[in-house]
């Protein structure tokens, strides 16, 4: 088949199942389609798309590339909206790997929600989230990319409220919507100013007007153009991106079912922001103002959003922050100029978070929907292969060498040291930080779940939090447990493996955790595999440093073993196990004599304290102000209803005159024609 | 002083108490009898300066037609008038104030020609005021002789079709009525069996 | 002195006034009403009259005819609708003709 009908293929595969099995499988228009039918119907359009993306990526890696519309959407005079793709190396690698996410996901599913009344539902949602992200990618233009954007969000949206009667998940979709818009407002600015300077929406088009551009000055400032366009494009990156400050949604988004957080706060949607600035490199390469900005709160995110994983007690929560902590690397990676770096982790870290994320997922339906850790321990023997790929997961993500996470995390890390954009020491001492505050976390997860005493029977204590994801429509109290129904809750049964369906897809990231980094590095970095999709100016020297380092993957890890680094991760090794599996009474008593950060961690750092109380009662108060006085006071009060009662009042005084009597209206003729008299006599002499 | 100025004065004083007392007459007839001296009064002031032919005009149709038309009326009516009394009291100081001003204005007009007032030119003696007027007015001012006439006569119309009294002891057929009638309204035809004569009814008949 | 067009002129005036003096200042009888009104055109006829003869052109002293004419239907039809409302009301009483009050 054609190049194009391919790749339409890919796209509107997953869109078409995700609409009919939320037409007809859901009980919306009908539920012929049912579980099974669901199921098989979406899972059926994401492998479609995923082979079709493995195809296209051979396809790249043979040198054909594509660029072009498919559809002209508008036409208003000279301004045009496309729907078109750009399937380059950059677009080929983000196809495979939303898509080969999206389908481990998938399978995973079937497992994980098997027992949900809104199954159906929450497979069209993720077919449709396929389709979203992956016009995201393809897309050749600025505003297929707002659309793909904007969907991704919208999907978000409706899984993070997946469980729809729960307040707190309405909250967290709320929430994450919300901040999502605060992005998505810089973004648009960034691409309007963009449009506005170049007049195409074309990427091809802006990119060669870039240099042309990097001379004009904004308008009534000293600014640069181009600086403000690139923090404008970034400010949507960190709404998406879960960047400081507009990172506050993505601990929240946890509410969503595990399969989501994996596949979208994990692998994919976050990721579009790097993504976004990985493609529009040629014009950040131009700004080194916004490439400080870049690095300096990519810095802030992957040091100080780690160390607030130390504190939490939710599993799921303590990777959530974890994925925080690694989007500000890649951010960092952006910032110092190294894009393939950036999203060399990108791709690692999909598949070692998602894995994270599944992983829990599955200790979580052994804990029959417990998420605290408190009440876990132990679970190595119950559930093996579990345990075996959390620790795959975990040895990537804290940067083992020959794990996929050491090469990319590493790579980081030397490109912030190589970087010289102003900023780029303190990203360096930052990211060398986060080093030990990821094994510290990783290592602290690992240890209360899986090893040390087993503490299933302390959930009937007194500081028993029940995290119940399990049951959608009954809203329930948070009384005693007889409420549920199934009878081997809690105290009831031990926790066992997970199913095949569950457990299939773990090893499968797990596999790929392990081998991406070695497979992939020399092409991406090294190789030039990116070629013309990524641009890199010769002023910004990490990507030639790194390359002038690098001598092979077996060097390279080996070499990491006597890196400070490495010290570091053994460092964090070395606490975790003795905090948390020697002698637990040390955090405790660390947090009593440390009470003042403990309290700063434990509200996360205020940031949400201060965006409820400060920006949100604003808000409403504005609103209500307005509402008060300007739409009641002013406009129903003054204008509309004044109006008509200055009507009424001028209609009672001119009344008056109309008194009746026939006299009364002669003596006003005669008064008329006095005042003409007076008037003539006056004039006339 | 001559003669005229004797008379004009006269006159002039006359026409203006007789003005008063129509407007603060006490009973209607009152009234209407010193409008009736007023009217007499001006006619005699235009025949001063020659303007006989309105003045007599003035007389005929203005006093032998209308004001009696007035006094008809007065006197077919039965009006319980009270004084003037109340109204009084409330609207004099306004419409004196009113009035004065009229006065005031058209005298400042007036003033400013005192001195140089011309007097009225004598015309010639063979000067026919009747003529000039009859002349003027059947060849220049045809059409409106025309328009008065066609006035007087949706007056008079006007005037009769306000006050008809219709009787209600006679019978008149309505035209409009008879023409929507419908044959349903009057005629209804019913259908029958034919009546036959049998033989026996015959041959009875017959013997009867 | 000798009589001149502005003598004539302040009579007309001056009937003038007295008609709209009057015209306002009854309130009891409607018969005053209509007759200031004769009053008030008497006042015109004189003014036309005066300048008629005073500038030679007898358009004034036809304009008075048409006038006359005028007054003639409108004292006959103002009388029409009075015998009217003394027929439905029983008194000319200008002051309880007030049904077009607002």
């Amino acid at each position: 088949m054609s190049a194009q009908n391919l790749y339409l293929l890919i796209a509107l595969a997953p869109l078409a199942t995700a609409v009919v099995a939320g037409l007809f499988g859901t009980g919306f228009l009908g539920s012929w389609l049912g579980r099974r039918g669901s199921h098989m119907l979406t899972i059926l359009g994401v492998a479609v798309s995923f082979a079709g993306s493995l195809l296209v990526l051979q396809q790249v890696l043979d040198g054909q590339t594509f660029e072009g519309t498919v559809y002209t959407w508008s036409l208003i005079g000279s301004v045009k909206f496309e729907i078109g793709f750009l399937i380059d190396p950059l677009t080929a690698l983000m196809m495979v790997v939303v898509t080969s996410v999206s389908l481990m996901v998938h399978i995973y599913t079937i497992g994980y929600m098997s027992d949900d009344p809104g199954y159906q539902r929450f497979f069209s949602y993720i077919s449709l989230f396929t389709f979203s992200m992956l016009m995201l990618v393809m897309s050749n233009n600025m505003l297929q990319l707002f659309f793909g954007w904007e969907a991704v969000g919208l999907v978000s949206y409706l899984l993070i409220g997946f469980y729809y009667g729960r307040p707190s998940a309405v909250f967290a979709n709320l929430k994450a919507f919300m901040v999502n818009r605060v992005g998505d407002f810089g973004f648009v600015l960034g691409i309007g100013l963009l449009y506005a300077y170049t007049g195409s929406l074309n990427y091809a088009e802006v990119f060669a007007q870039v240099e042309r551009l990097s001379g004009l000055l904004f308008p009534g400032t000293e600014w640069h153009l181009l600086t403000v366009a690139c923090l404008a494009l970034f400010v949507g990156a960190m709404g998406k991106s879960a960047q400081a400050p507009l990172h506050v949604w993505l601990p929240d988004s946890m509410e969503g079912p595990t399969p989501i957080s994996a596949l979208i706060h994990a692998a994919t949607m976050v990721t579009a922001g790097i993504f976004m600035v990985a493609r529009f490199s040629p014009v950040f390469e131009m700004s080194p103002t916004a490439l400080s900005v870049i690095i300096v709160i990519g810095a802030i995110g992957a040091l100080f959003l780690g160390i607030l994983g130390v504190v939490q007690n939710d599993i799921k929560r303590v990777v959530a922050y974890s994925t925080l902590s690694q989007l500000g690397y890649m951010t960092v990676a952006l910032g110092a100029s190294a894009y393939p770096v950036a999203i060399f982790h990108l791709m690692t870290h999909a598949f070692f978070k998602a894995l994270l994320f599944l992983g829990a997922g599955s200790v979580i339906l052994g804990m029959h929907h417990d998420q605290d850790m408190r009440h876990m321990g132990g679970l190595r023997k119950y559930m093996p292969i579990t345990w075996i790929t959390m620790l795959i997961g975990t040895l990537a993500l804290v940067g083992t060498p020959f794990f996929s996470g050491f090469y990319s995390k590493e790579h980081i890390i030397e490109a912030a040291g190589a970087a010289n954009v102003w900023g780029a020491s303190f990203a360096y001492y930052a990211t060398l930080c986060g080093v030990f505050v990821t094994s510290l976390y990783s290592f602290r997860l690992y240890f209360l779940v899986f090893h040390g005493k087993e503490r299933f029977d302390t959930v009937h204590g007194p500081a028993h939090v029940h995290h119940d994801e399990g049951r959608t429509l009954a809203a329930h109290g948070h009384d005693a447990h007889g409420d549920h129904g199934h009878d081997d809750h809690h105290g009831g049964g031990l926790p066992k493996e997970s199913p095949w369906v569950v457990t299939l897809p773990l090893a499968l990231l797990a596999v790929m955790s392990v081998v991406a980094g070695v497979w992939f590095i020399d092409p991406l970095l090294f190789d030039g595999y990116f070629g013309q999709a990524i641009t890199v100016a010769s002023h910004h020297p990490a990507m030639a440093e790194l390359a002038h380092e690098w001598h092979g993957w077996v060097a390279f890890a080996l070499h990491g073993f006597t890196s400070v680094p490495f010290l570091l991760l053994l460092a964090g090794f070395v606490v975790a196990w003795y905090c948390w599996l020697v002698n637990p009474s040390v955090p405790a008593a660390l947090a009593r004599s440390l009470a003042p950060v403990y309290r700063l961690l434990d509200n996360k750092y205020y940031f949400d304290w201060f965006n409820e109380n400060v920006i949100a009662r604003f808000a409403r108060a504005l609103g209500r102000g307005l509402w008060q006085g300007g739409d009641r006071g002013l406009i129903d009060g003054l204008i509309i209803n004044g109006s008509a009662r200055l009507v009424g009042a001028a209609a009672s005084a001119a009344r008056l005159l109309q008194s009746g009597y026939i006299y009364h209206y002669a003596f006003a003729m005669i008064i008329g024609i006095m005042v003409f008299l007076t008037f003539f006599v006056l004039m006339v002499h | 002083m001559s003669f005229d100025t004797v008379l004009f004065y006269l006159l002039a004083i006359v026409l203006v108490v007789a003005a008063f007392r129509v407007i603060t007459a006490t009973s209607p007839v009152t009234g209407v009898l010193h409008l009736i001296l007023t009217f007499f009064t001006a006619s005699m002031m235009w025949m001063l300066i020659q303007a006989e032919f309105l003045a007599l005009v003035l007389v005929i149709v203005y006093v032998g037609a209308v004001m009696v038309l007035f006094l008809f009326v007065v006197m077919m009516l039965d009006m319980r008038t009270e004084g003037l009394k109340q109204g009084l009291k409330v609207y004099l100081p306004l419409g004196l104030t009113i009035g004065g001003i009229m006065v005031l204005e058209m005298a400042f007009v007036l003033l400013r020609s005192w001195g140089d007032a011309p007097a009225l030119p004598v015309p010639a003696d063979d000067f026919d005021n009747t003529l000039a007027l009859g002349t003027a007015m059947y060849t220049q001012y045809a059409y409106a002789v025309e328009i008065g006439g066609v006035v007087l006569l949706v007056g008079m119309i006007c005037a009769i079709a306000l006050t008809l009294r219709k009787r209600g002891d006679y019978k008149r057929t309505d035209p409009g009525k008879q023409v929507r009638v419908r044959a349903a309204d009057r005629v209804r035809l019913v259908s029958m069996p034919a009546q036959v004569e049998t033989a026996d009814a015959q041959s009875e008949g017959a013997q009867k | 002195m000798t009589i001149g067009l502005s003598h004539y002129l302040i009579v007309g005036a001056i009937l003038f006034a007295m008609g709209v003096f009057g015209f306002f200042l009854n309130r009891r009888n409607l018969i005053v009403l209509l007759m200031s009104i004769e009053l008030i055109l008497l006042a015109a006829n004189m003014n036309f009259v005066a300048f008629s003869i005073g500038s030679g052109d007898p358009a004034g002293q036809i304009f008075v005819f048409f006038v006359l004419t005028v007054a003639a239907a409108e004292a006959a039809i103002g009388l029409a609708i009075l015998v009217l409302l003394f027929r439905n009301l029983s008194t000319i009483n200008v002051d309880k003709l007030d049904q077009l009050k607002g």
